[in-house]
């Protein structure tokens, strides 16, 4: 921390939040880290409450069953259009005076349906259950205080990512169910939440795993996939290249055969929820990192997942990602350390994690340096105009930017350095205009300045601003300056 | 005749930054005399060169001023002659036309009251209609137009008179009470090339990997069929365009979508627009370069604005005005710094035209308003009360006490019209 307490507040809300709305650097000047942490202790942080969302197994179920209807729709309509074609070349054939026009009737009637399912009136019911979901995060964001909390939901829904390409009726649920409970809570019960659901297990194939001596394996030539238990290792927990081998994958992978998903076809009560299924379960002990587990169904897996939460790999791999996502591209080593210290003496306590990442002086000393990603920027010039931003401009933006809502191009999900986000700043250009426009009648950029940046304005940054020809141009400058770009 | 009057689609939104119009309202007076009369008010945002627009090169002092920058009679890109003391810059052939049909008014070394440099503040006296900073609640046009009878034509809280929610960017001039309609741009227009240039100038001076980052941008968005095509998507079959071929489509585009409505029968009779980019701090090129441009996209849009209007462009008064002027001397940048008087247009075929009026304050050093700028002779608000009483009809009295409040004293310019 600096001695300025100011600048350590607007410091807070950008590197550690999402960004001041008006009036939050003051509100938190007199102790911005107990700020920070006073968020996380609050009931339910993290947590998302609105009755109107649907579970991701419902919205699944809802979606499977708009497009069986849909699909029968056009069913229906082709087959009267051939009818209504049918019988119009019999009519002629007989030269028949009656028949054309029993025909077109036929025909106008069968078009009706089939126009409306092809032209739906407005979004389908599958993207206005998307849409929701991204508004109830958009809204949480806006309305946080500083965004701590929100911004520890959006780093573990990375690093946990699945993506709207494979589930793309799941990913808002998901992101509610398996990780908004657990960004304050143990590693370990998030891990367990993570990969069991049902998200996941689509995302990463494991639904279609089975073990080659289960029962399924045996009736059938289908067999094991190995994907989610090479990407829980290389990815989720111990990090790559951390000492586990392929026959260590090979065994977690027959470990969790069995972990699958009901489908919908076949049961439009429970359709999308997870299932252990025995039938699909690879019989017998295995051996994953030098320990040996009996088989005992789903708790095998379990087991699995809980040792490997504490694998002594986790705490660096976790520290060293935080400590970036946050902190720095090359975090300070005594960060890490300290951070991976506090994970593994707490059993992984992400509370404790988190704390000990704000009370950290190295956490505070170094420069702006972080390129924020694209859904920080937007969401910051949301906040420091004390505006909203409708969910489907939203989304537009963020995939102009590179940054498509939850659908990230791999399971590895957004890079974290700068390099990999710099070149898009002519984009973000076009879209601070775009958004400078539209609130520039109602926004004095002299006041967003001091909400946005306080003390953290440089004073070219302040000078540009005071010259520019138009509230939107100097708008465009603020939200584009390197103080408003960087945390 | 509704039928003629529909509400904008997708493809009319265009690439505009809000053309507003009030529609619930129209000037009876003039009406009662047989006539519909238009106004449409231009805001150019950044202050104006007036100088560079049109030319006092009668003055013995100007090219002592502006050296090679100053536009003449006999340069090599020669300026148009409008009367013996001033030429207008020959990037803009139709408003010199218009000028020679007695169709274009200029007025020159005018300002607003206010006297500070500040855009922000500068455009807001402009567009409020008062004489004090800070007020932005209503504009002088909204409030003239409040003031208009209701047209019974036109129910306003039918789907015409107030479907429209306000866009972005409604000019501060036209809101107000009156009931209003606007464009809301659907497609994103890229930041224009002043505001790259400002940017990167401070990335220069702060960051040195977000310049890189930036120029790197410029590159692409300057080569032929470069990176920025896929930022503003063209409208099915149109070429995308780059740089000041767009600025020009733009201009163009949102002035004669604003003539289409304006010129319909049971349209709405005022509206404005705001046109940015004039702000030319360096490298300004009154002849030939950067402004120069920009003029002549403002005169395609005043020729696409008359192609519009069709037979409503003899009923028709269009302002361009700005916040303030620049320097009278070029800076050390090859441009101009915040100034004070500047000229304003009037162009129409209501107007009694082809004339420049002013009180020309001369440019010896003694006669520059603060040792820097063309001195103000002429308040703007008094060629705005001429145009509203004469063309729209309205009340003097009702001018000085409600829409430019203050202003009892301050005469409406008589004889603008014809």
């Amino acid at each position: 921390m600096t001695n300025d307490p100011r600048r350590d507040a607007a410091l807070a809300l950008h590197r550690f939040g999402l960004g001041p709305r008006p009036g939050s650097i003051a509100a938190i000047a007199s102790d911005p880290r107990g700020a920070l942490i006073a968020e996380l202790e609050r009931p339910g942080a993290g947590r998302i409450y609105n009755p109107e969302l649907k579970t991701s197994a419902q919205a699944s179920r809802i979606a499977f069953e708009a497009r069986a209807a849909r699909q029968a729709q056009r069913i229906v309509a082709e087959r009267a259009r051939k009818e209504a074609e049918q019988l119009k070349a019999q009519g002629q054939a007989m030269g028949d005076d009656d028949a054309p026009a029993d025909a077109d009737a036929a025909k106008a009637d069968a078009t009706k349906p089939a126009a409306a399912s092809e032209q739906p009136a407005g979004p389908t019911i599958e993207r206005q259950m998307f849409l929701a979901e991204v508004k109830a995060r958009l809204d949480a964001a806006s309305v946080a205080e500083i965004g701590f909390a929100e911004r520890l939901v959006w780093f573990w829904s990375n690093h946990f990512c699945v993506s709207a390409d494979t589930v793309p009726n799941m990913v808002g649920g998901y992101e509610r169910e398996a990780i908004r409970p657990h960004i304050v809570g143990r590693f370990a019960d998030m891990l367990l939440a993570v990969e069991g659901h049902p998200a996941m297990l689509v995302y990463l194939n494991n639904w279609a795993s089975i073990g080659p001596n289960s029962v399924a394996g045996i009736n059938r030539t289908r067999g094991l996939n190995e994907n989610l238990a090479r990407e829980i290792l290389e990815l989720h927990t111990l990090g790559v290249r951390s000492g586990y081998t392929q026959d260590d994958v090979i065994r977690f992978a027959y470990v969790l055969t069995g972990w699958t998903v009901i489908s919908a076809v076949d049961n439009p009560e429970h359709g999308a929820e997870f299932i252990f299924n025995p039938r699909l379960h690879e019989p017998g002990p295995q051996r994953v990192l030098d320990k040996s587990y009996p088989d005992n169904g789903v708790e095998q897996g379990r087991e699995v997942l809980a040792d490997l939460a504490r694998h002594p790999a986790v705490p660096t791999h976790i520290a060293t990602k935080l400590a970036r996502h946050f902190v720095a591209d090359e975090p300070p080593p005594e960060l890490v350390e300290r951070l991976a210290k506090v994970f593994r003496d707490n059993d992984g306590n992400l509370k404790e994690t988190a704390r000990a990442l704000v009370i950290a002086d190295e956490a505070w000393a170094g420069e702006q340096s972080k390129l924020k990603r694209p859904g920080e920027w937007v969401v910051a010039m949301v906040r420091a105009a004390g505006a909203r931003s409708a969910p489907e401009r939203f989304v537009r933006g963020q995939a102009l930017l590179g940054e498509p809502m939850w659908r990230p191009s791999a399971p590895k999900g957004f890079p974290d350095d700068e390099a990999n986000w710099i070149d898009g700043i002519g984009q973000r250009l076009d879209i601070a205009n775009n958004f400078a426009e539209r609130i520039a009648e109602r926004t004095d950029p002299r006041e967003v300045v001091d909400t946005a940046l306080g003390p953290l304005a440089s004073a070219e940054t302040r000078q540009a601003i005071a010259r520019a020809e138009s509230r939107q141009q100097a708008l465009t400058l603020v939200f584009m300056s390197p103080e408003f770009q960087r945390r | 005749m509704a039928s003629l009057v529909h509400l904008p689609t997708r493809r009319e939104a265009l690439i505009g930054s809000g053309a507003l119009f009030a529609w619930a309202y129209a000037p009876k007076l003039a009406r009662a005399e047989g006539r519909d009369p238009r106004v449409l008010v231009i805001v150019l945002r950044g202050a104006l060169d007036g100088l560079a627009m049109v030319a006092p090169v009668g003055d013995p002092d100007w090219v002592g001023l502006r050296g090679d920058k100053a536009l003449v009679l006999d340069g090599k890109t020669p300026g148009l002659p409008l009367d013996s003391f001033f030429a207008l810059n020959p990037a803009m052939p139709n408003l010199h036309r218009l000028y020679q049909a007695q169709q274009a008014t200029f007025v020159h070394a005018t300002a607003s009251p206010y006297r500070e440099r500040s855009h922000f503040d500068g455009q807001d006296v402009l567009e409020s209609g008062l004489a004090r900073v800070g007020a932005r609640d209503s504009g002088w046009l909204n409030r003239a137009l409040s003031l208009m009878e209701r047209d019974a034509r036109v129910d306003p809280r039918g789907s015409r008179g107030r479907a429209f929610a306000v866009g972005p960017v409604t000019p501060l001039v036209v809101r107000g009470s009156a009931p209003i309609m606007s464009w809301v741009p659907q497609t994103l227009l890229p930041a224009g090339e002043d505001t790259q240039m400002r940017l990167l100038e401070l990335y220069r001076h702060t960051d040195a990997k977000l310049a890189r980052a930036l120029e790197g941008r410029r590159d692409i968005l300057a080569m032929p069929q470069g990176g920025g095509a896929d930022i503003v998507t063209p409208q099915d079959g149109e070429p995308a365009l780059l740089g000041m071929a767009r600025v020009r489509k733009y201009f163009a585009d949102a002035g004669g979508a604003a003539a289409k409505y304006l010129a319909q029968p049971d349209g709405p009779r005022v509206g404005a627009l705001g046109f940015v980019g004039w702000d030319t701090h360096i490298n300004e090129g009154a002849v030939g370069g950067a402004l120069a441009a920009l003029l002549g996209a403002l005169d395609e849009a005043i020729a696409a604005i008359e192609k519009g209007m069709g037979n409503a462009w003899s009923e028709t008064v269009v302002a361009v005005v700005t916040e303030f002027g620049r320097t009278a001397r070029i800076n050390g940048t090859d441009g101009t710094d915040h100034g004070t008087a500047t000229v304003a247009v009037l162009a129409g075929g209501a107007l009694k035209g082809g004339r420049v009026i002013a009180d020309w304050p001369g440019l010896k050093r003694a006669h520059l308003y603060e040792d820097r700028d063309l001195k103000p002779t002429i308040d703007l608000r008094a060629v705005f009360k001429g145009v509203l009483k004469d063309h729209l009809r309205l009340d003097e009295r009702v001018l000085a006490a409600r829409v430019f409040p203050g202003s009892g004293d301050l005469q409406p310019m008589p004889g603008l019209l014809a």
